[in-house]
């Protein structure tokens, strides 16, 4: 049997997406009348629940779960708000790019369902502002979706009303973590919140709101058109659901594909990404974008969901894979990621704030070959420091996991540096 | 007018910061401190609000930029397909370290965070454009389109 890859059934690499004729002839908007017509907000949930399915903005948080948490009925404060999270800024993460441009409609489908779910009656999908051609073609999406009837005042009769809006980021990491974001949309800084309460009691302005990634809310009608059973039986673990996999870095084709839930690395890395480019071999890498631990060769049979990755030390993250080749410097790339680290803190939580500077002090010291053996040590203990719990928001947590596990796995590289008084890799 | 369009989904003024900002960005190229004043009495918010949010989002400019502005990934997968070679390139053909702007206000060089095109490193963007797959070797090329 043919694998199905309902997320990306629409998606023609290079073709424009469906408009929204073309989108309903493929069964689109099905859910949509099914479950406005035909279901209780209650079930939606329920049906999302059964299916188990797990956040894909990092976290793996399950999806019908954080929606149980909003307020229902006559008593629930209003308006309630959905907000899909469409910043992918995590660097080595491209999956929701994938998406956005090539089946805009599906996304704004999954938001109809989930706000119907919750029961909100705005919804915003927080677009950040370098995804040009995703802003033209959601706006245009939605501006079909509007004209049919499907978003706006009673749609489709249903009595269930939602308006969508596009909101542009000005730019930043830390917006694309969910309580950041919030404050972003309310036109302030986009400093986390400090949390309890979470946004599903009291997020946009006070109000109950949901915040979801673009690839979890674009499951969202397939499970309504299908349910809990089919949806576990497209994964190959225990967790349901396709998964959009990526890997970049000296593959011989970077890229991104939809696979079932629970591939394993090898088979990501070999007969997707077309293994490595000749003359370079796999020396390490990260299983979900820039704040995993680092994954070594010894783990290619991993399976690539939440749960397998987090028993092999890493987290699956977006799923997609940065892959650090031989003749690229581990301590060079550690430096790399923390720089970013540093840069995009908000700067709200000491640990995460002085910690980074420092951190990235050290690495720039031992890369450039003015580094000391206790600066290693030092490394490790900052990276502790950065662990959860101590800071506001999953930012530090996020930046000390690849350093921490480059100092365990690469270990030798970065005490050449201090032997050898340089870079090995700049002078080989 | 715009800016009043703006505020449409929000229950509050100042949610359309943002959006404001950006609308006298595309005018005028960058916020100046005038603007911020300006600004602050159509959001209703305090002109060190505004500011304080202004100066929080990178791509929102509070000093000139040129022209075109190039913002080139310096994030990690576009590290490790040697994008320090591109954007050494790009500052020598243009004379200006990054952060910069050229002598002649044609272009601003600003290293920005993964662009979400890892899969075509090096990736980077002028004005609204994507280039990917960047051949360090070729930047003038690219380059010459933008006038
Ligand atoms: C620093 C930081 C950046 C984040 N960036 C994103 C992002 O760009 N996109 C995203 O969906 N989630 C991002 N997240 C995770 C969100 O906080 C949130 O968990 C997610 O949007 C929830 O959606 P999900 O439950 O559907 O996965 C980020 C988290 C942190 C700590
Ligand atoms: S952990 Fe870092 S980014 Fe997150 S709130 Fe604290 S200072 Fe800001
Ligand atoms: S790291 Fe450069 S585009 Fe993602």
């Amino acid at each position: 049997m043919e694998m199905e890859t309902p997320l990306t059934m629409n998606i023609r690499p290079g073709r424009r997406p469906p408009d929204i004729a073309a989108y309903e002839k493929n069964g689109g908007y099905r859910a949509v009348r099914k479950a406005l017509k035909g279901m209780a907000p209650a079930e939606v949930t329920g049906a999302v629940k059964d299916a188990g399915l797990k956040g894909r903005g990092g976290a793996g948080f399950d999806a019908g779960q954080k929606w149980s948490f909003v307020p229902m009925g006559e008593d629930a404060p209003h308006p309630k708000y959905l907000v899909v999270n469409a910043d992918e800024m995590e660097p080595g993460a491209f999956k929701d790019r994938l998406l956005l441009e090539g089946d805009p409609h599906q996304l704004v489908e999954g938001a109809i369902l989930a706000a119907y779910a919750v029961q909100a009656e705005v919804a915003f999908v927080f677009l950040r502002w370098e995804y040009r051609l995703a802003a033209r073609q959601l706006k245009q999406a939605v501006a079909e979706a509007y004209s049919r009837g499907l978003l706006g005042r009673n749609i489709i009769g249903s009595g269930f009303s939602l308006d969508l809006y596009l909101h542009i980021s000005g730019g930043r990491y830390i917006c694309g973590e969910e309580t950041g974001l919030l404050n972003a949309i309310e036109g302030k800084r986009a400093n986390p919140r400090s949390k309890p309460p979470y946004p599903q009691t009291s997020g946009l302005w006070g109000k109950p709101t949901v915040v979801n990634n673009v690839e979890t809310i674009c499951n969202i009608p397939h499970i309504v058109n299908n349910g809990a059973g089919w949806f576990k039986g497209l994964s190959r673990s225990a967790e349901g659901g396709t998964k959009i996999y990526g890997a970049s870095g000296r593959v011989r084709s970077p890229g991104a594909w939809e696979l079932p839930m629970g591939t394993t690395l090898k088979e990501v890395l070999e007969e997707h990404a077309g293994g490595m480019q000749e003359g370079y071999s796999l020396r390490g890498l990260l299983p979900g974008g820039a704040s995993t631990d680092f994954l070594t060769p010894a783990h290619l049979d991993v399976k690539m969901d939440f749960g397998s990755v987090e028993a092999a030390g890493s987290r699956l993250g977006t799923g997609t894979i940065i892959v650090l080749d031989d003749r690229s410097c581990p301590v060079g790339m550690v430096l790399n990621l923390e720089r970013f680290f540093a840069r995009e803190s908000c700067g709200w939580c000491t640990p995460c704030w002085g910690g980074l500077q420092f951190i990235v002090q050290l690495l720039g010291d031992i890369e450039a070959g003015r580094g000391r053996m206790e600066d290693i040590d030092m490394l490790a203990s900052l990276a502790g420091m950065l662990a959860p719990g101590h800071t506001y928001c999953a930012l530090a947590p996020g930046a000390a996991e690849p350093l921490a596990s480059a100092l365990r796995f690469f270990r030798e590289d970065f005490e050449r540096h201090v032997h050898q008084k340089r870079c090995p890799w700049k002078h080989a | 007018m715009e800016i009043e369009a703006a505020m449409a989904p929000y229950p509050v003024r100042q949610a359309a910061a943002i959006d404001a900002l950006r609308i006298v960005q595309r005018h005028q190229g960058w916020v100046s401190d005038e603007a911020i004043a300006e600004l602050s009495k159509l959001l209703e918010m305090p002109i060190a609000e505004l500011d304080g949010t202004a100066s929080f989002y990178n791509l929102i400019f509070r000093r000139p930029v040129g022209r075109h502005v190039i913002l080139a990934c310096d994030s990690v997968s576009c590290w490790l397909m040697d994008s320090k070679k591109l954007m050494s390139h790009i500052a020598g053909c243009l004379g200006v370290d990054p952060g910069r702007t050229t002598a002649d206000g044609r272009f601003t060089l600003l290293p920005v965070v993964c662009l979400g095109a890892c899969d075509r490193a090096p990736a980077m963007m002028i004005d609204e454009d994507l280039h990917t797959n960047v051949d360090p070797d070729r930047i003038g090329e690219i380059l010459d389109k933008y006038e």
